[in-house]
């Protein structure tokens, strides 16, 4: 019953929502090439899918953005691990933790295009960079709050090596700190999508930056609305991976 | 099946000491300890909570390194994993399943997953959880966690069971059916068991010999062979006699120290 309503509640809003967004342009409250009606999203939606640019842009932002996930919290999670489980590695890498974490995935542009050209690998490391830190920082902490009794488990049964302890113990246990922080990722990689693609590589961020140029704010509604799409379609798959991961959860 | 009890020393402890140091204070924990455990034998620890009985375990299994004194152990030639150590708290992996807990210790044993995996099933049969192999760990009661804990210490088939406390945080009816059950398992198998405990009803309805650890550092006050025939009666006489004088025993010991 709760759980009914709550949902009709959810919904009447967003009704609400849609239904005063279409007023102020209608209303002439502002101008409706400044904020176009909802009504005309479809229209503009089958067009941009009819000129096969929407396919075309979404394939390649997609391509850009599962790649660069994987390279981000790959390595974020690679070398979270190792300043997690060995000190000298944390004390060695601190201050230049300290120099690069503060430097937003945006200021690595010019590099990227310097490095990589106006090309995929561009938008891939602009990406990864978004990623990386907060799957580095929650894998840290993550291995950091292990508890030692297990540790001590492991030792007790002979397992005494750090491979030993990494892939029977600290791994397994760490695994819920490191899917939060991917899941934050998860989002954040699609901001840096749009970062990434703005300056001229081909995909959602790129058409967004031309139908704003040509003021078709229909246009750039429908690629927003793509990505929230996007984004409730990856987030509900890893919430349900996430499920079966820690099924051993209480 | 049943080992009994030989003179053949299974592992002898010789001037044990462990000290460490911690914001510039000397902690001793242990001074000076011989100990001697015959092979086949059910040594029980006791002493008050402070002694260092759990260092005892922890240095035989490597866990803690002592300062000073030498440990032999006499495993068999072909034991993979002489010792093993229940803990006082289960501390299941809660990610694997009760089966895969009780295969932990076989892993890098050169045995197949099905070969681990059948062999954890025996020692679930043998501990009395045949069915809960599939369970995770926090489904589980309490006592059904210990059980599986010390399915895991007995899959590695150690020449010596080592159990730190490992009833203390049950209630009184686990406790006593789990004692009961360990009784079993020890004639079942003839492990070797070394057991602390700070439970003296515990250590005589257990032990074939028990030991006094007493003062601060730990040292080894006074010592008890009890004889009285298993299986064993909890309100057998000749149990709460030797409760009795194993109670006189220890306050004399704090008394003195």
């Amino acid at each position: 019953m709760m759980a009914l309503r709550s949902t009709a509640l959810a919904a009447a809003g967003l009704f609400a929502f849609l239904l005063f967004w279409e007023a102020m342009p209608r209303l002439g409250l502002i101008n409706p090439a400044f904020l176009p009606p909802p009504s005309t999203i479809p229209a503009a939606f089958l067009n941009e899918v009819r000129l096969g640019v929407w396919g075309e842009a979404v394939l390649s932002s997609l391509s850009h953005y599962v790649t660069g996930l994987g390279v981000g919290a790959g390595a974020g999670i690679a070398l979270g691990l190792l300043s997690g489980m060995f000190r000298w590695f944390e004390a060695a890498t601190a201050w230049i933790v300290r120099l690069l974490r503060p430097i937003p995935g945006l200021a690595w542009v010019p590099f990227a295009i310097i490095w990589f050209g106006v090309q995929p690998e561009a938008a891939v490391f602009i990406i990864a960079i978004g990623v990386f830190w907060i799957v580095f920082f929650a894998t840290q902490g993550a291995v950091r709050g292990v508890d030692r009794d297990l540790v001590e488990v492991a030792q007790a049964f002979g397992f005494g090596s750090p491979w030993a302890r990494l892939t029977k113990i600290l791994l397994p246990a760490a695994t819920p700190g490191i899917l939060v922080g991917l899941r934050t990722a998860l989002g954040q990689a699609w901001m840096a999508v749009v970062a990434a693609e703005i300056f001229g590589v081909p995909g959602v961020g790129a058409r967004m930056m031309q139908a704003s140029s040509l003021l078709s704010t229909d246009i750039v509604v429908v690629y927003m609305l793509t990505m929230a799409a996007l984004y409730g379609l990856f987030d509900t798959a890893f919430v349900a991976l996430q499920g079966w991961l820690l099924r051993w959860r209480a | 099946m049943t080992e009994s009890i030989t003179s053949e020393p299974i592992i002898s402890i010789a001037a044990l000491s462990l000290a460490y140091e911690r914001a510039g204070t000397r902690n001793v924990i242990l001074a000076d300890l011989d100990l001697t455990v015959a092979r086949g034998e059910f040594l029980v620890i006791v002493g008050e909570s402070g002694v260092g009985k759990s260092t005892v375990l922890r240095v035989l299994i490597g866990l803690a390194k002592p300062s000073s004194g030498t440990v032999r152990l006499h495993a068999r030639p072909d034991c993979r994993t002489p010792m093993a150590l229940v803990f006082q708290d289960a501390r299941l992996l809660p990610w694997r399943r009760v089966v895969a807990n009780v295969a932990f210790g076989l892993e890098g044993s050169g045995l197949s997953k099905a070969e681990r995996l059948a062999k954890a099933q025996a020692m679930l049969d043998l501990v009395g959880l045949s069915d809960l192999g599939q369970r995770w760990p926090h489904q589980l009661s309490g006592g059904q966690r210990q059980r599986v804990a010390i399915a895991r210490a007995l899959a590695v088939d150690p020449d010596v069971l080592l159990m730190d406390e490992p009833f203390s945080a049950l209630d009184s009816f686990t406790r006593e059916g789990l004692q009961d059950e360990l009784q079993r398992i020890q004639a079942a198998t003839g492990k070797t068991i070394l057991f602390v405990t700070h439970d003296i009803d515990e250590a005589v309805t257990l032990a074939d010999r028990v030991v006094v650890l007493a003062g601060s550092p730990g040292r080894l006050a006074a010592e008890m062979p009890i004889t009285v025939p298993r299986p064993r009666r909890r309100r057998d006489a000749a149990l709460q006699e030797a409760a009795r004088q194993l109670r006189m025993e220890l306050s004399n010991r704090s008394a003195e120290l």
